[in-house]
């Protein structure tokens, strides 16, 4: 009996490292295969990802995972979506847990480099604030000398705060939580005078999150670039370009003036840069990177253009109330910048 | 030993050899089959990241720590943390464990109801809502920052915790209200009281039952031997009935006490920055998540290994002295 026994255990101790091959490569052949695209998103942040009572998706990074699933698998409808934290957004990337990180993650030099993740483009142009109640009557960032700062575990914040009054040569209190919820709740209590994050979150938490909007003001001072966009794994450059031209279709789709209404209509445009973007005639640029010439025109009509997503998500009829500012196309001062599709 | 198959010893040793070779063989190509996948992502398995700057502040630290600091002195600030959680609430979860224990077995009904109460109410709620409920309520009922409650002078309670007049850096420093709160002096956060407090409340009722049992433990006729020579309830208790319930107590309350410190890396929901916040701060900011939690699980092993061993000495140090 005890032979049966090491002889199971010896096979299933064979089995379980065996099946276990490198999951670098094909990517997108993985993503077809399974047929539904595993994106890592916010677990509840008003404006880039957040789940309402019904369990749908919304938000400005949820609206870039469906962009991508619309151009590799066709449908903007198949994918799923995992809730992560801060601490857990990396892993979950590395491991193969998810095939896209788009959860407002700022590219950083070593992010790009020592973490086995690679960035591509930037969607969303931010900088780090601070969120302060309106009673203290401040008026800049220079006057929090001794502020008892609340701020999340393990993300960019932290280290600007850090090297930002150190710079100031102003000392501070920093009360680090992994919870953006116990967060948001502790400064809510007072527990903290000041809250920092990236301005977009701020806003977003100011107007979604306080009892009062107008009881909190977000200073000038912005002290970071926080140049927000999605990742994904190193090693597999055909799943990163396709991620990266997925933007740059967007963006290219709002300068031609291609919306999720006029798509059909542009079709048949004859301008070449949007018969090319939208794959008319002998146009096909899907191919090398994996899809069909369809891609862009899909990604389009499912999702819309940067400029409709930018509007739908955080824009001026929402709660967050957020300019285009930096985020607008380069051609109307912002730094939304395409390469062209040719 | 003949080495032959006919042997039932040899056979034994065979086939418990062959285990520990397929077992070591395992072990060995999970490890590889890691390696491959990290190289394939560019990152390597390394302990060399902790010499690097941290470049993240600590706010309640027992050492000199900057943000210029590496990862290692991180690491040690965050061990100091939870030493100093786990021991302070060792300490109280005992007192308070040996006061409900006795209480619970009053003649009294009232007390003994109150600690019967007690024990099963918190043993049945789940420590992370205790903390969560302990640092709400205390971040609510706390006095606002700029109106402080003096305790006694010099000393002052507000949101930003126990605030007290200590040394810093040589020179002794009385707080006092500035912009932001109080400023100057020492203070003990809210995150560390909640955190003290929830845990400390939480063990001792667990702590309760085991002394309660190892008093149970102890035959009748001592008790009743010792009020027949004149001895008073508080004296029995402590001369004669606890030194023999020792032997019934000290294995549980070992169980205990790790518990206690190992439940402390729950700070990390409350905002006290103790091993487990800094250890995932260090992970998610350099990526190096293998070797960042095998360093994590490294020191909770040790800091375990380390209790058990100080309550074996202490257990047989405590043993009864049978006459051979």
């Amino acid at each position: 009996m005890f032979k049966k026994t090491l002889v199971g255990l010896a096979a299933a101790a064979a089995l379980s490292v065996a099946a276990g091959p490198a999951m670098a490569g094909k990517t997108l052949d993985s993503v077809k295969q399974k047929g539904v695209l595993s994106c890592g998103v916010n677990a509840g942040l008003g404006g880039f990802g957040i789940a309402d009572s019904a369990g749908k998706w919304t938000g400005f990074d949820v609206d870039f995972c469906r962009a991508v699933a619309a151009a590799a698998l066709g449908d903007a409808n198949k994918v799923r979506y995992v809730p992560l934290n801060a601490a857990q957004r990396f892993t979950a990337l590395q491991s193969g847990e998810i095939d896209l990180l788009s959860r407002n993650t700022t590219w950083t030099m070593s992010r790009d480099s020592q973490l086995g993740l690679s960035f591509g483009a930037t969607t969303f142009y931010d900088g780090q604030g601070f969120l302060v109640p309106t009673k203290l009557k401040l008026k800049s960032a220079k006057q929090l000398k001794g502020a008892t700062v609340c701020v999340q575990s393990g993300t960019t914040t932290e280290k600007n705060l850090a090297d930002y009054f150190r710079s100031q040569k102003m000392s501070y209190k920093p009360v680090v939580y992994e919870d953006l919820k116990a967060l948001i709740a502790a400064y809510a209590e007072g527990r903290c005078q000041v809250f920092t994050s990236d301005a977009s979150q701020l806003a977003a938490i100011r107007a979604n999150d306080m009892k009062n909007p107008a009881d909190h003001v977000i200073l000038p001072e912005i002290i970071s670039k926080e140049p927000l966009g999605p990742a994904v794994r190193r090693g597999d450059e055909d799943w990163a370009k396709l991620v990266s031209w997925v933007h740059f279709a967007m963006l290219e789709a709002e300068e031609f003036g291609v919306t999720s209404k006029n798509v059909d209509k542009m079709k048949s445009d004859a301008n070449p840069g949007i018969q090319r973007l939208l794959g008319q005639g002998n146009n096909d640029f899907g191919k090398a990177v994996g899809v069909d010439a369809a891609w862009a025109a899909r990604v389009i009509q499912q999702v819309g253009n940067y400029g409709e997503v930018f509007e739908r998500n955080v824009g001026k009829n929402t709660p967050l109330k957020l300019n285009r500012g930096q985020n607008a196309l380069w051609t109307q001062g912002g730094l939304q910048y395409a390469p062209p599709i040719r | 030993m003949t080495l032959s198959l006919t042997n039932p010893k040899f056979r034994a040793r065979l086939w418990q050899g062959l285990l520990v070779v397929v077992l070591l063989v395992c072990l060995w190509l999970l490890v590889a089959n890691l390696q491959k996948n990290l190289a394939a992502r560019g990152v390597e398995l390394g302990f060399g990241f902790l010499s690097g700057p941290a470049g993240f502040d600590i706010a309640e630290r027992l050492i000199a720590y900057s943000a210029e600091s590496s990862y290692w002195m991180a690491y040690a600030v965050g061990i100091l943390n939870t030493l100093r959680v786990a021991i302070l609430g060792v300490l109280i979860a005992t007192g308070l464990g040996l006061f409900v224990a006795i209480g619970a077995l009053s003649i009294n009904p009232l007390v003994a109801w109150l600690c019967r109460t007690y024990v099963e109410v918190l043993r049945n709620v789940p420590l992370l809502l205790q903390l969560f409920f302990w640092y709400l309520s205390l971040a609510a009922l706390l006095p606002e920052n700029d109106a402080p409650l003096t305790l006694l002078p010099g000393v002052f309670l507000s949101k930003g915790g126990l605030s007290f007049p200590w040394w810093v850096d040589g020179l002794w420093e009385v707080p006092e209200l500035g912009p932001f709160g109080m400023v100057g002096g020492a203070a003990i956060s809210p995150e560390f009281l909640a955190l003290l407090g929830g845990l400390s409340i939480y063990t001792s009722a667990f702590i309760a039952e085991v002394i309660r049992a190892g008093i149970l433990s102890v035959p009748k006729g001592q008790s009743e031997a010792a009020k027949a020579l004149g001895f008073s309830g508080w004296q029995q208790l402590r001369l004669i009935i606890l030194p023999q319930a020792m032997r019934v107590i000290v294995p549980p309350m070992t169980n205990q006490y790790l518990n206690l410190t190992k439940n402390s890396s729950l700070a990390v929901a409350i905002g006290y920055p103790e091993l487990v916040s800094v250890a995932t701060t260090t992970l998610n900011q350099t990526g190096h998540a293998v070797e960042a939690i095998s360093l994590l699980m490294l020191v909770y092993l040790t800091l375990s290994l380390l209790t058990s061993w100080l309550m074996a000495r202490f257990e047989r140090a405590s043993r009864l002295k049978e006459r051979t």
